[in-house]
Formats: C-alpha cells, sequence, structure tokens
C-alpha cells in the first residue's frame, strides 16, 4: 500500500526549496507496535535542512509515536532512521540530542527552580578549576537568549517567567548544541497571539540558518503561516507529503479525517429525521456566552430534550473543552448556564450530576473506568456517588440495576464480578455507559466514545444513543468521525481553534465535504 | 553608557530574584540572630566565646549529618536511616580500636559501612522504586540490628591515635575549636562546592525541581539519586566517628531519633520538602538554631530538657507552613 502513495510526493524537481537536496532525517518503512496495536505502519518521513515541517493528524494517527521512534524512545518493530547520510538508531532523547536532535515538548520540560542559564546550559556548562563557571555560563547564556530575542536576565530563575519565555528558553537550550533538527511538539498550545508571532519569527531565523524544524501543533491557520511542507498521517499510517502552499486547507482536513468509517457505521440505523419541535419548546439547557480563557471562546448553545447534538472539530480545536464547560468539570470564567429556564452555576461535577447532567470523558483510561473494580461496581459507582455516602445502594436493587443494564447494553461477558479492565473497550465504553444510565440523566454528554472500539461495538453504541433520544433525553455527541455525527445528529455544531464557527440543522444538504469545508475553513461557502 | 544603565538594572533585578530564593535561609538566619539576642539579654554570659564554641563542638556531628541530608532532601527524597548509621559506624569505630585493628584501617571501614547501607538504600529506591521513606526505614532497622551485633554494651575507646585526635584542638582566648568541628566544616565547604559548582549538584537540584524534566534535559537523574544516598550514608558514618570522638566510645543506642533532628535542621534551615530549593548554609543554621533551643533551656535552669522537644515541634510547624505558603506562592 506504501508503493502507491510516495508517487504522490511531489518531485524536488519542480521546487525551489527546500536549498538542501539531501534530507537530514529520513525515516523508511518505520513501523512500531505496543501490545495489540500497531501504532505506526510502514510510515516514510523525512526532513530537509532548511524547512518548517508539519506533522498532522488526528488522535491516534501517530504523530507523536513517530517522534518518539525518530528520538528513540519508541523501538521500531521495522524500517530504517538514516540522520545525515549514515543509519542511526538513538537510545532516548538525551542521545539524540547529542546528535543534533532536540525536542521542545508541549509542557516545557525544564526545571522552573533552577537559573534560566542553567536551563540553557547544563549538560553543556563551561567549567573552570573543575567546577562550573557561573560567570561564562551566563554569558554564553545570554547569547543563545538574544538570538531568540529575548532580553531576560540568565540568572533569574525560570520559574518566574512566563510560559512563553519558557519555551523560548527550551528552544535557546535546544541551539545550545548546535540542533540540526528542532522537534517543536505542540509548542503554541498554551501561548497567546503575541507570543506565538515572536516564536514564528524565531523559527523562521532557525530556518534561515538552515535548522530542519518538525512542526506540531492542532491550529490549522497556524500550520499555513509558518510550514513549508505538511506529512499526514492517519490511523498510524502515512497519507501523504505535500507542500503547504500546494495544499487547500479544506483538502488537507479531509486527508486528515476523511474516509475512516463510512462503510463500517454503514449498519448503524440512520436517525429518523426528527419532527420539527414546537416552537415554543424550552430548551432544557441554555449556554449564554459561556466561554474560558485558553479553552473556549464564548459561545451559545441551546440543547433541547430528546435532541442529539452532534460536535464536529478536529482534535484540539475545543469540542472536548466546551463539552467539559457543559458539564462543570472546568469552571467557565464567562456566561451562564441557564437549566429548564433559571440560572445555574455548575462548579463541580457532582453538581452538574445533581442537575442529571451526565459525561463520560474521551480519556477512558484515566477518567472514567475503575479498572481494578467489577463491572457491577463500576456500574453503580454514579448511582451511589448521587445518592450519596451516607444512603447505601440496598444490595438486590444494586443487583436488579447492573442485571438490566448488562442485559440492556449487551455487555460482554454478562458476569457483574468481571473485572472492568478484562474487557474490551467497547464493552468498557457500555458499562460507562450504564453507570451514567442508571443515575437516569436528563443530559448526557458523550466524549468520542466509539473511539477505538470495534465495529459492532460502535454500532450498538450508535443505536443505543439514538434510543435514549427516542426517549426523550438530550444527548451531545462529540466525535472525531464526522460520519457518525452526521448519522446521529438533529444538529450539528462546528469547532474550529477554540471557537464554535457554526451550528446547523440535519438536512439533506448537510454533508462530509460541507463539514470539512467548515472545519478547514471556519465559514460556510454556500 | 546605555550598557553600564542596562548592567545596573540587570544586577538589580538579578538581586530581587535572589532573594526569593534566600528567603526561607533569610528567615531562619533572623530566627537565630533572635534567639541570640534573647539569650544575650535574659542571661549573662550567654553571649560568650566559650558558649558559641560549645555549640559548634556539641553539634558537629549533627552538622555533618544535616549536610547529607539536605543532597537527599534537595532531590525530594528522605533518609530515615542516619541516626542507626552513625550509631553503626561509632560502634564499628570503637570495637574495632579494642580488638587492635589500626587507626588508619578503622577509619575508612566505618566511613565505607554508611556508604555501602547509602549504596543500598539508593539502588532500592531508583532501581526497585521503593518509596524512600520505606527503603530508608529499612536501612534504619538493618544499621540498628547490626550495632548490637557488634556490640551489645557501651565500648570505651583507648586508642592513643584517635585520643589524640580527639584532644586536638585549636584556643585563641576563650573561643576553641576541635577537630570535630574543623571536619564538619570541611565537610559543609565540600558540600556547598559540590552543589552550586558542579554539574552533579545542579542536577540534584534539577532532580528535585522535576525528575521527568531533568530526564528529559539529558541529565544523569539515576546515578544523581543513588548518589545522594551514598552521600548521605557517608555522611552518616562520619557523623558517627565524630559522636565517637565527642563520647570516647561506642554504643548501640546512640542516635535514636537523631535523623528527625537531621530532617528538623534542614528543613528549618529552609531547605523544601519536595525538593528543589535550599542550602547548605540553611542547614548549618538550622543545626544552630536546635542547639541554641538547648543551650537556652539549660541556661533557663529550671525547665525540663523536653521543653527542647516542644519548641523544635512548634519551630518546625513555623517553617513548614512558612514554605507551604511560598510554594503556593509559586505556582
Amino acid at each position: 500500500m506504501i508503493a502507491s502513495e510516495p508517487q504522490q510526493r511531489p518531485s524536488t524537481a519542480d521546487a525551489p526549496e527546500p536549498q538542501a537536496t539531501h534530507p537530514v532525517v529520513q525515516m523508511t518503512g518505520i513501523s512500531v507496535e505496543f501490545p495489540g496495536v500497531k501504532a505506526l505502519d510502514n510510515v516514510d518521513f523525512r526532513l530537509f535542512p532548511g524547512e518548517i515541517h508539519a506533522l498532522m493528524g488526528e488522535n491516534g494517527a501517530g504523530k507523536s509515536t513517530l517522534i518518539k521512534a525518530l528520538t528513540g524512545v519508541n523501538s521500531l518493530s521495522g524500517g530504517s532512521i538514516t540522520v545525515n547520510g549514515t543509519s542511526t538508531r538513538f537510545n532516548g532523547p538525551a542521545d539524540a540530542r547529542e546528535h543534533g536532535i532536540s525536542t521542545v515538548y508541549q509542557e516545557v520540560n525544564l526545571c522552573t527552580n533552577l537559573t534560566v542559564a542553567e536551563n540553557i546550559m547544563l549538560g553543556n556548562e563551561p567549567r573552570r578549576f573543575g567546577g562550573l563557571d557561573w560567570r561564562s555560563m551566563r554569558r554564553q547564556a545570554t547569547v543563545f537568549l538574544k538570538k531568540m530575542g529575548l532580553n531576560i536576565d540568565p540568572g533569574s530563575s525560570l520559574g518566574s517567567h512566563s510560559l512563553a519565555v519558557q519555551q523560548l528558553v527550551a528552544i535557546s537550550r535546544a541551539m545550545v548544541v548546535d540542533a540540526k533538527v528542532l522537534i517543536l511538539d505542540e509548542p503554541t498550545s498554551s501561548l497567546d497571539t503575541d507570543e506565538v508571532k515572536q516564536l514564528f519569527t524565531v523559527m523562521r531565523q532557525l530556518r534561515q540558518d538552515g535548522v530542519a524544524i518538525l512542526f506540531v501543533s492542532h491550529f490549522l491557520d497556524q500550520i499555513y503561516a509558518v510550514s513549508d511542507r505538511i506529512t499526514i498521517l492517519r490511523n498510524g499510517k502515512l497519507v501523504q507529503e505535500r507542500f503547504t502552499r500546494e495544499l487547500p486547507q479544506r483538502e488537507l482536513v479531509s486527508l486528515m479525517i476523511a474516509g475512516t468509517s463510512d462503510a463500517q457505521v454503514g449498519q448503524a440505523v440512520a436517525r429518523n429525521a426528527k419532527e420539527a419541535r414546537s416552537e415554543n419548546a424550552q430548551p432544557l439547557l441554555q449556554a449564554v456566552g459561556l466561554g474560558r480563557k485558553g479553552a473556549v471562546q464564548p459561545f451559545n448553545l441551546d440543547l433541547y430534550a430528546g435532541e442529539v447534538i452532534g460536535m464536529a472539530g478536529l482534535l484540539g480545536s475545543g469540542r472536548t473543552e466546551l463539552a467539559r464547560l457543559l458539564y462543570g468539570a472546568d469552571k467557565a470564567d464567562e456566561g451562564t448556564i441557564e437549566l429548564g429556564g433559571a440560572k445555574t452555576k455548575l462548579r463541580t461535577p457532582r453538581q452538574a450530576l445533581g442537575h442529571k447532567i451526565a459525561y463520560t470523558s474521551e480519556d477512558r483510561k484515566g477518567e472514567g473506568v475503575v479498572g481494578d473494580l467489577s463491572v457491577a461496581e463500576n456500574i453503580i459507582l454514579g448511582l451511589q456517588a448521587a445518592r450519596g455516602w451516607t444512603r447505601p445502594l440496598p444490595a438486590t436493587k444494586a443487583s436488579q440495576i447492573v442485571d438490566a443494564y448488562i442485559k440492556a447494553l449487551g455487555v460482554r461477558p454478562a458476569n457483574p464480578n468481571a473485572l472492568l479492565k478484562n474487557l474490551s473497550g467497547g464493552n468498557q465504553q457500555k458499562v460507562l455507559l450504564a453507570r451514567w444510565l442508571a443515575t437516569a440523566p436528563k443530559l448526557l454528554i458523550l466524549d468520542e466514545p466509539t473511539r477505538g472500539i470495534d465495529i459492532g461495538a460502535k454500532t450498538e453504541i450508535m443505536n443505543l444513543v439514538s434510543e435514549l433520544a427516542e426517549q426523550g433525553m438530550s444527548v451531545v455527541f462529540i466525535s472525531a468521525e464526522l460520519e457518525e455525527v452526521l448519522r446521529l445528529s438533529d444538529r450539528i455544531v462546528v469547532m474550529r481553534d477554540h471557537t464554535k464557527v457554526a451550528e446547523l440543522p440535519r438536512t439533506d444538504d448537510v454533508d462530509v465535504p460541507r463539514l470539512i469545508e467548515i472545519i478547514a475553513t471556519g465559514e460556510e461557502t454556500k | 553608557m546605555s550598557t553600564a544603565t542596562a548592567t545596573i538594572a540587570k544586577s538589580a533585578s538579578r538581586k530581587l530574584s535572589l532573594d526569593r530564593r534566600y528567603l526561607p535561609v533569610l528567615g531562619t538566619i533572623i530566627v537565630f540572630l533572635l534567639m541570640l539576642v534573647i539569650g544575650g539579654v535574659r542571661y549573662e554570659n550567654f553571649l560568650s566565646p566559650a558558649v558559641i564554641s560549645n555549640l559548634f563542638i556539641n553539634n558537629a556531628h549533627l552538622i555533618v549529618l544535616a549536610t547529607g541530608m539536605t543532597f537527599v532532601i534537595l532531590t525530594g527524597g528522605i533518609d530515615l536511616s542516619v541516626g542507626a548509621v552513625l550509631a553503626l559506624s561509632s560502634v564499628i569505630t570503637a570495637t574495632l580500636l579494642q580488638a587492635g585493628v589500626p587507626l588508619i584501617l578503622v577509619l575508612p571501614i566505618a566511613l565505607l559501612a554508611g556508604s555501602i547501607i547509602g549504596l543500598g538504600m539508593g539502588v532500592m529506591i531508583q532501581y526497585f522504586d521503593v518509596q524512600p521513606f520505606v527503603a530508608t526505614l529499612a536501612g534504619m532497622f538493618l544499621a540498628r540490628g547490626l550495632c548490637f551485633i557488634f556490640a551489645p554494651e557501651s565500648v570505651p575507646i583507648r586508642d592513643e591515635g584517635f585520643i589524640a585526635i580527639t584532644n586536638w584542638g585549636l584556643s585563641t582566648g576563650r573561643w576553641r575549636i576541635t577537630a570535630a568541628v574543623v571536619i564538619a566544616l570541611i565537610v559543609v565547604a565540600c558540600a556547598w562546592w559540590i552543589l552550586h559548582r558542579t554539574r552533579f549538584g545542579r542536577t540534584v537540584y534539577a532532580v528535585g525541581g522535576g525528575e521527568s524534566s531533568a530526564t528529559l534535559m539529558g541529565l544523569r537523574v539515576a546515578r544523581t539519586k543513588v548518589t545522594v544516598y551514598v552521600i548521605s550514608g557517608t555522611c552518616a558514618s562520619l557523623g558517627g566517628i565524630l559522636f565517637a570522638m565527642f563520647s570516647r566510645s561506642g554504643y548501640a543506642l546512640t542516635g535514636v531519633g537523631m535523623e528527625l533532628d537531621a530532617i528538623a535542621a534542614v528543613v528549618i534551615g529552609g531547605t523544601l520538602l519536595v525538593g528543589g530549593m535550599g542550602f547548605v548554609l540553611g542547614s548549618v543554621v538550622g543545626v544552630m538554631v536546635l542547639g541554641l533551643i538547648q543551650t537556652i533551656i539549660t541556661f533557663e535552669g529550671t525547665l525540663s530538657s523536653w521543653w527542647t522537644k516542644i519548641v523544635i515541634g512548634v519551630l518546625l510547624l513555623i517553617f513548614v507552613i512558612l514554605q507551604r505558603i511560598l510554594s503556593l506562592r509559586r505556582t
């Protein structure tokens, strides 16, 4: 399959850039396997000196695995890596760094309790009389800081500076070893507009100096502002490598997400078109100007009983953040939520639960499943939390509820005493659903309930959501797969760069290409 | 001209930022000075050279313990074994000398005992991922038990060479300094140099500031974490030798609870228990504060010596809460 794809690559002959014809990094046929998962499957990747190369892909596409394969954090199960023409395997970030490949991570991985100078120079510090030479350490650090356009005191402690400055200090550290390759893994996610501009200036300067930059960002505008070339991954496979200026945003988005599960979800019942709700229907939940700085721009949203709201958008577009605001998992710093017409403050998940709002996290492992408890215990967890610890659930009632849900949702194995961690992803998801359904919510928020589970389970869960809405529950359904969203939703909300850019009822002329258009450009062209 | 003003501005800003880091230590020094003033006002002869000299002489072993402990706490760990290791080393010294082993062999053996126990605990903590609390608790029981294997009773030291070292001292007027104090101060000076002038020392701070960050910065985290326990163990056994010099004997029940004094001194000295922030000199002042409390209570005369513990407890509480406030403001 890889054989057909490299042909889509632009030939370097018709391109004036990059100046160099030999890639500084060439990864060929890279495969990485984790137990039960093929995280990377025969992926090719190359990086030229003096270019900014964006690595794009949705959740689970394999971006970070590719970076970790390059820096030696993950070991390869197949393929080869060539750096500067010689075949290489690194033992880890430190080894890669010694060979001129430096990585700056999303979370600044420096020591805030040390001085700026130490953070830049430690490991390559100047010495005098067998000890550190602080004075020349500060002097050398200043030189690197100047290159970043930073005029800060190298003797100050790193923690006293803003995240943006820390980010630039991290890049300074990368430059100390005379890096040929700089990997920037989502460096912009915590920066504001001006700080991003400063970072881009530095990146362009480095490109001019012949450094190859691998750039990961979820902001499409940033990719187009700064990158020369884009490699797109999807589900651990290489999709395409293209010049940025020859790749329209719309096409990029469709390459990132299209065609994933069209045939697979085919079995799922398409929801019947909903009869128009009566004009004077009261919204169940009304968000007015709700927003949180750095997460979601203020938005309005009405949720009605018996309706499924689909949320479409790329990873990092703010879909999860929006859902968390509705649930009270994060605190909104502006706007209000009205429940049944009354203003309500949702500060904690517990309060939301009290108002019959349930939320299943996209992070099934981290924020949902309690693997060491049994299926039954996991199911009654939410119900018990809603009742409070002083009123334990009677055992007979608990087992009734558990049995009913195991049957209704088709949890396999149908054994309430099985440990949840031993169930498949799809069945874990069903148990989580059962947990929240047992609390009889009026509003159910599902954040990527279908990710990483097999097709059969996917179909079952989608059918279930559909039924719940029929019964009068209001559902918010978040999914990376547009097909699913289209199939299930009565209304579709489109998120882009932390902003709600569109809200459209599902009609016959709303299809995947149109959603992609909105996700890519932020506006509807009709 | 403009560069000159820039440098001035720079050094001014550096002074400010350093102030914040020195804040806990400054607090300790202020407490120390206050106690000196209070003692000096309340009691005659309190501020005499003899009292101050004795402060060092009586606490030389604790200074060494606290110095080793500072390394461990800076990485965010803890070492509960130091009191027992101190006893073990004093017992080893005394029994070997009694058995006629030459002094030149006895001292390295006693020192090595502490290093080896430290190494064992460090390996447990780093490679078997055992909590420092648990690993060093095991080390503590091990060392204390070994003491009784060597000598269940107190063993007097009569070796002439050892006594000669013990008796060595410098005095000018009523100021007096013993070999133990000189050794302790050398240890402190070495520790300061290692912590501030070597990559290892900065890695100690880096590990305390964020272990995964330090790893990603390519620093040798594993080696550093093991080494701090070796240093602490070695300091503890050196403390044992100094204590043997002080008491001219080795006894299995010495230093019970002394690890807690050492930890108290380090914390009162301004080192953050979560690691990454603190200074050896602070720990020395911390020891001095503990010593002064004892001195004041002795001078008071009517107070039970258990008041020492009460005052230490209160001081510790205040300093820990101060640290909490400081680190909360940091985040």
